[in-house]
């Protein structure tokens, strides 16, 4: 796609809202977040921690499986939004039940 | 009705800032800008104007909080001077980039080392290729004139830029003369209120301002700027069309002074065009057909019409208030650069006076006159006027 020329630019550096969200920062990353749902206790530690805002949360009335085999109900965490993450790995080391394990990224997508 | 008042410099800003009751104002008081802020903290606290002030511990904070209250979609304006301007350079340079229409009062005082509170030029002259509007005044009544000018000019549609307003640090800011202040209906309906088409505070219609802009746009965005300096000039006569309406007065790029059958002209800014004006006076009564243009407009440069109302005179000199160390003085420079075009150009002599605050006297100009009449000039070299050898 052809860039605009400065006739066609917004003034000045000004760009639409939002314009991040197109930005998918997560090609950045050189390993990946594998998070196991069987130990984790929804306990929002990852979601938190993020500096990227990369784990999305739902609430959920009906619950999810997690540690220790128990279903967890309110608020819990979804699968790492790979777009933003740009694996810092942040996650992993706070994670109280290690349900996060940082894998090179060459192998999580060749294990695929 | 207007109304004269005897102000000095620091006053009739603040009595046109009055005037034009900006939504915010932040400036951090720095000599010899100080009682620009202290008279119009005076109008704050009496409740004569509805501006908001904000107090911050340093220029660079300053000049900070005045862009993000300019975002948002305020009328703002900042003040300062020397070591100021220079600590809050970081913010200063990246104001015309955003496209922030905000306006400057810089009472000009030389810059440390050694430290010095007087006036010279040095503060703004290094800020001359950064885009903001420059405008220099010789006089309590121009600075106020000029402040009216330059809110107009920086809110322009097709400008946006931001405007420093330029005076002589004590010489005229510290000066009491007679101001005529007109009338506050008639400049308040010239000054108008700001409308930004967007602004951060209008959360219907969201948009980023200052993102990181790599070498794939950071070129296109500085040309745009550049087409916002060129708007400048004509719109600058417009308003000033507009403004003497109310004043009587004309608004030129710079004021020629006995010019048109000059024999030798002096060229110099601000307050010092006081001093060669009589100088000049004197020195026609005595039959020496001497003249002196005084630039006004500095940042975008008037090189085409500078260059039409000097091509004529045998000789000029250009009396600068600051030095560029290893390159041609400022004023000399632009002069230099105007008349490149012509095939016959007057000779020329660069001056360099007044550092620190050192004063100039007629007798000198009449001295530095006397040599361009003289013709024993070259303008590859700059010469000292009341420097102990």
């Amino acid at each position: 796609m052809g860039k605009k020329g400065w006739r066609e630019l917004m003034r000045g550096a000004d760009l639409p809202s939002a314009s991040s969200l197109e930005y998918k920062t997560g090609s950045w990353r050189t390993s990946r977040p594998i998070w196991d749902p069987d130990k984790c206790t929804h306990c929002m530690f990852c979601v938190a921690y993020c500096p990227d805002m990369a784990i999305s949360i739902v609430k959920s009335e009906e619950g999810v499986k997690g540690f220790n085999g128990r279903i967890y109900k309110g608020t819990v965490r979804l699968e790492t939004d790979l777009d933003f993450c740009k694996g810092c790995g942040i996650c992993a080391h706070e994670c109280p039940t290690h349900a996060i394990e940082m894998v090179r990224e060459e192998e999580a997508t060749s294990s695929k | 009705m207007s109304t004269w008042k005897p102000l000095s410099g620091t006053q009739a800003v603040a009595d046109a800032m009055r005037q034009i009751n900006p939504d915010v104002v932040v400036a951090y008081p720095i000599t010899p800008q100080t009682p620009i802020v202290e008279f119009f903290a005076q109008y704050v606290a009496n409740g004569i104007v509805s501006t908001e002030t904000i107090p911050v511990e340093s220029e660079h904070s300053a000049m900070s909080a005045t862009v993000g209250a300019a975002a948002a979609g305020a009328r703002v304006m900042c003040a300062t001077a020397s070591q100021g301007l220079a600590l809050m350079w970081e913010v200063v340079a990246a104001v015309p980039g955003l496209r922030l229409p905000i306006v400057m009062p810089v009472v000009n005082r030389a810059l440390s080392a050694p430290i010095n509170i007087h006036c010279d030029h040095s503060d703004t002259m290094g800020a001359t290729t950064i885009g903001w509007i420059q405008i220099f005044s010789e006089n309590g009544q121009e600075v106020y004139e000029n402040m009216l000018l330059a809110i107009r000019l920086a809110e322009h549609p097709d400008i946006l830029l931001p405007a420093m307003v330029m005076q002589d640090g004590f010489i005229t800011g510290h000066s009491v003369e007679n101001v005529e202040i007109f009338d506050d209906d008639k400049i308040k309906a010239f000054v108008g209120e700001r409308n930004p088409d967007r602004c951060l505070l209008d959360t219907e219609h969201p948009y980023t301002i200052g993102p990181l802009a790599l070498p794939d746009y950071y070129f296109e965005i500085k040309r745009q700027q550049e087409e916002a300096m060129r708007h400048v000039k004509k719109i600058y006569l417009e308003t000033g069309k507009e403004l003497s309406k109310i004043t009587g007065k004309e608004y030129p790029y710079f004021e020629s002074y006995k010019l048109d059958d000059a024999d030798a002209a002096i060229i110099v800014l601000s307050s010092a065009a006081g001093t060669a004006k009589d100088t000049v006076d004197k020195m026609r009564a005595e039959g020496k057909k001497v003249g002196l243009l005084k630039p006004k407009l500095f940042r975008p440069f008037p090189y085409k019409e500078v260059r039409t109302v000097l091509k004529d005179i045998p000789v000029v000199g250009v009396l600068d208030r600051s030095m560029a160390f290893g390159a041609y003085a400022p004023v000399y420079a632009e002069i230099k650069n105007a008349l490149f075009e012509l095939d016959k150009r007057p000779k020329l002599q660069s001056y360099v006076f007044g550092l620190g605050g050192k004063d100039i006297f007629k007798s000198d100009i009449e001295k530095a006159f006397n040599e361009l009449l003289s013709g024993k000039v070259n303008s590859e070299e700059e010469r000292y006027i009341g420097l102990r050898g």
